[in-house]
């Protein structure tokens, strides 16, 4: 569904962020990009979505190449990527409601959303949403009044009601307390389940990423150096991507007791569907 | 920065010694400096009218008391015509200023090299004029009267609000408009959705804090015949009525508390 073709990025101070990067992501595939900082992991999505231009290379998106789209394809384009950031990146003086709504943009008209009259169907499924991800009754709250788990749940229910086929996620869980992030990651591979949603995601702590990706992708100064599934994680393949350090504990996985009995399941359901 | 060893102990001070120096002979200098100038007004001045001060002080107070409060019923209509250059020009600046602003921040310019320049040099052009001189051009030009005033108010305050709009613009957070742009929302609609929202406090303070500083310079606008209570000054004082100067300083005074309280208590219910 997503396919990447020697794309690359160098910078104008002569950084070069992507070295021909080539990857293909089927519909409805979970995949965690990890790698070290500044490895180009933001670079990555960042060049799907356009919001960085690549300096060579091809993104195609269902066949539709996305590096050639001029203003108004790149807009039409980007309503199917969803992206949720890493400091959530909600507009801090609108309500909850507003912010998820301006999901909405790319299809709405500049004086319907200017005064807020976004069609019913939109509002219906701003609504739902707002449900799923437990948040119904913070509607008319302002983004700034919410605590960092909850907007970060607005921002993934910003991404949904763009409807997407594609989640782009950078970092969803580097501001947040190592429940909550766990909480949200369940909560994005959940809704990618649900939804068939293939998804990018970038992210830093090894464990989740074992945890709620089916594959990994290991992204090293620009260049992909590991390309599988969980379990093939092993020290010498963590030593190539982030150098060398004593890996043992992060392979050993979490410790078994530091699981509440909820989060026991989950991972033996995740492995045993991953073996 | 400045380390150097003595034996055995490493002695940290704020500055190398060289560094430290100039800094005294900067102070000594400017010290002098003054002194020289202390002397030049010193021997410029003519101390007879000096010496004379507190005598003519006394003359001038004694002169103005007891103040003309009959007077007060001719100064409605004038204190009003004030409020409204004040608050008319403040408007027609605001107006004006935020699409100047949106040229002339560097984020949201339609271009670095033609538009910002030319919004820059509006804003400056604006600003180095002060209102008084834009009232006497403008009195010239349209002839005297309340409008003069409130063109003369309201170009001066496009360059003040415009330049601290764009400064807000320039400072506004970019991962919010990133997260706007991705949704595949248009370019008014990222403006609208993600900048705005964003400067709205700034906009804000800047309206009331130009329409304070404004009731204050239209005062004595009329000085130079535009318009407002400076007409009944300049009369006033033309005329020695001392007594009629009191009673317009005082409602000046009023006036200018009253504008300070409201627009504490507006910035307060804003931001």
């Amino acid at each position: 569904m997503l396919r990447l073709e020697n794309l690359q990025k160098q910078y104008k101070t002569g950084d070069r962020a992507l070295k021909g990067i080539d990857l293909v992501v089927p519909k409805g595939q979970v995949m965690a990009l990890i790698g070290p900082s500044g490895a180009g992991k933001s670079t990555l999505i960042r060049c799907v979505n356009r919001l960085v231009d690549p300096t060579s290379g091809h993104v195609y998106l269902n066949d539709m190449d996305i590096t050639h789209l001029g203003y108004r394809g790149l807009r039409v384009a980007r309503r199917r990527m969803g992206m949720i950031f890493q400091e959530y990146a909600l507009v801090e003086r609108l309500t909850v409601m507003e912010n998820v709504l301006s999901g909405r943009l790319g299809y709405v008209g500049f004086w319907r959303s200017y005064f807020r009259k976004f069609p019913q169907s939109d509002i219906n499924e701003a609504f739902r949403l707002l449900e799923r991800v437990g948040l119904d009754n913070m509607v008319d709250k302002r983004a700034d009044e919410l605590s960092g788990g909850q907007r970060q749940r607005v921002g993934i229910a910003r991404a949904l009601i763009q409807n997407p086929e594609l989640l782009l996620v950078d970092e969803p869980t580097a501001s947040l307390d190592p429940k909550t992030s766990r909480q949200i990651m369940r909560l994005i591979s959940e809704l990618c389940q649900e939804r068939q949603l293939a998804a990018i995601i970038n992210i830093h702590d090894v464990l989740l990423a074992e945890m709620f990706a089916k594959r990994i992708v290991g992204l090293k100064s620009g260049e992909i150096v590991y390309d599988g599934p969980p379990d093939g994680l092993s020290p010498e393949v963590l030593t190539t991507i982030y150098g060398e350090e004593d890996w043992t504990a992060t392979i050993d996985h979490v410790d078994e007791e530091d699981l509440t009995e909820e989060e026991r399941r989950e991972r033996e359901r995740l492995m045993k569907k991953s073996s | 920065m400045a380390v150097r060893m003595t034996g055995e102990v490493k002695i940290w001070q704020r500055r190398e010694r060289g560094k430290q120096l100039a800094i005294w002979v900067g102070w000594l200098v400017s010290v002098a400096i003054f002194v020289y100038c202390w002397q030049l007004i010193s021997e410029k001045t003519i101390w007879m009218f000096v010496n004379d001060a507190p005598r003519q002080a006394a003359d001038l107070a004694e002169r103005m008391i007891p103040p003309k409060w009959e007077y007060l019923d001719k100064l409605w209509i004038p204190l009003w015509d004030t409020l409204n250059i004040a608050t008319l020009g403040t408007v027609m600046a605001l107006i004006l200023a935020v699409p100047i602003a949106f040229c002339a921040a560097r984020n949201t310019t339609p271009s670095v090299l033609l538009v910002r320049p030319v919004a820059l040099f509006i804003i400056v052009s604006s600003r180095s004029i002060n209102s008084l001189v834009w009232a006497l051009m403008l009195v010239t030009i349209i002839g005297p009267g309340v409008v003069a005033g409130i063109l003369a108010i309201g170009f001066r305050s496009i360059g003040f609000c415009a330049k601290l709009l764009y400064e807000a613009i320039e400072e506004i957070d970019e991962t919010q408009v990133e997260a706007i742009t991705a949704t595949g929302a248009n370019r008014a609609q990222t403006l609208a959705f993600g900048i705005v929202p964003q400067i709205m406090p700034a906009f804000a303070g800047i309206s009331i804090f130009r329409w304070d500083i404004n009731i204050r310079e239209s005062t004595v606008l009329g000085l130079v015949g535009a318009g407002g209570i400076g007409l009944q000054l300049d009369a006033s004082i033309s005329t020695l009525a001392w007594t009629q100067v009191s009673v317009i300083l005082l409602a000046i005074l009023a006036t200018v508390i009253v504008s300070e309280w409201v627009s504490a208590k507006v910035r307060h219910a804003v931001i």
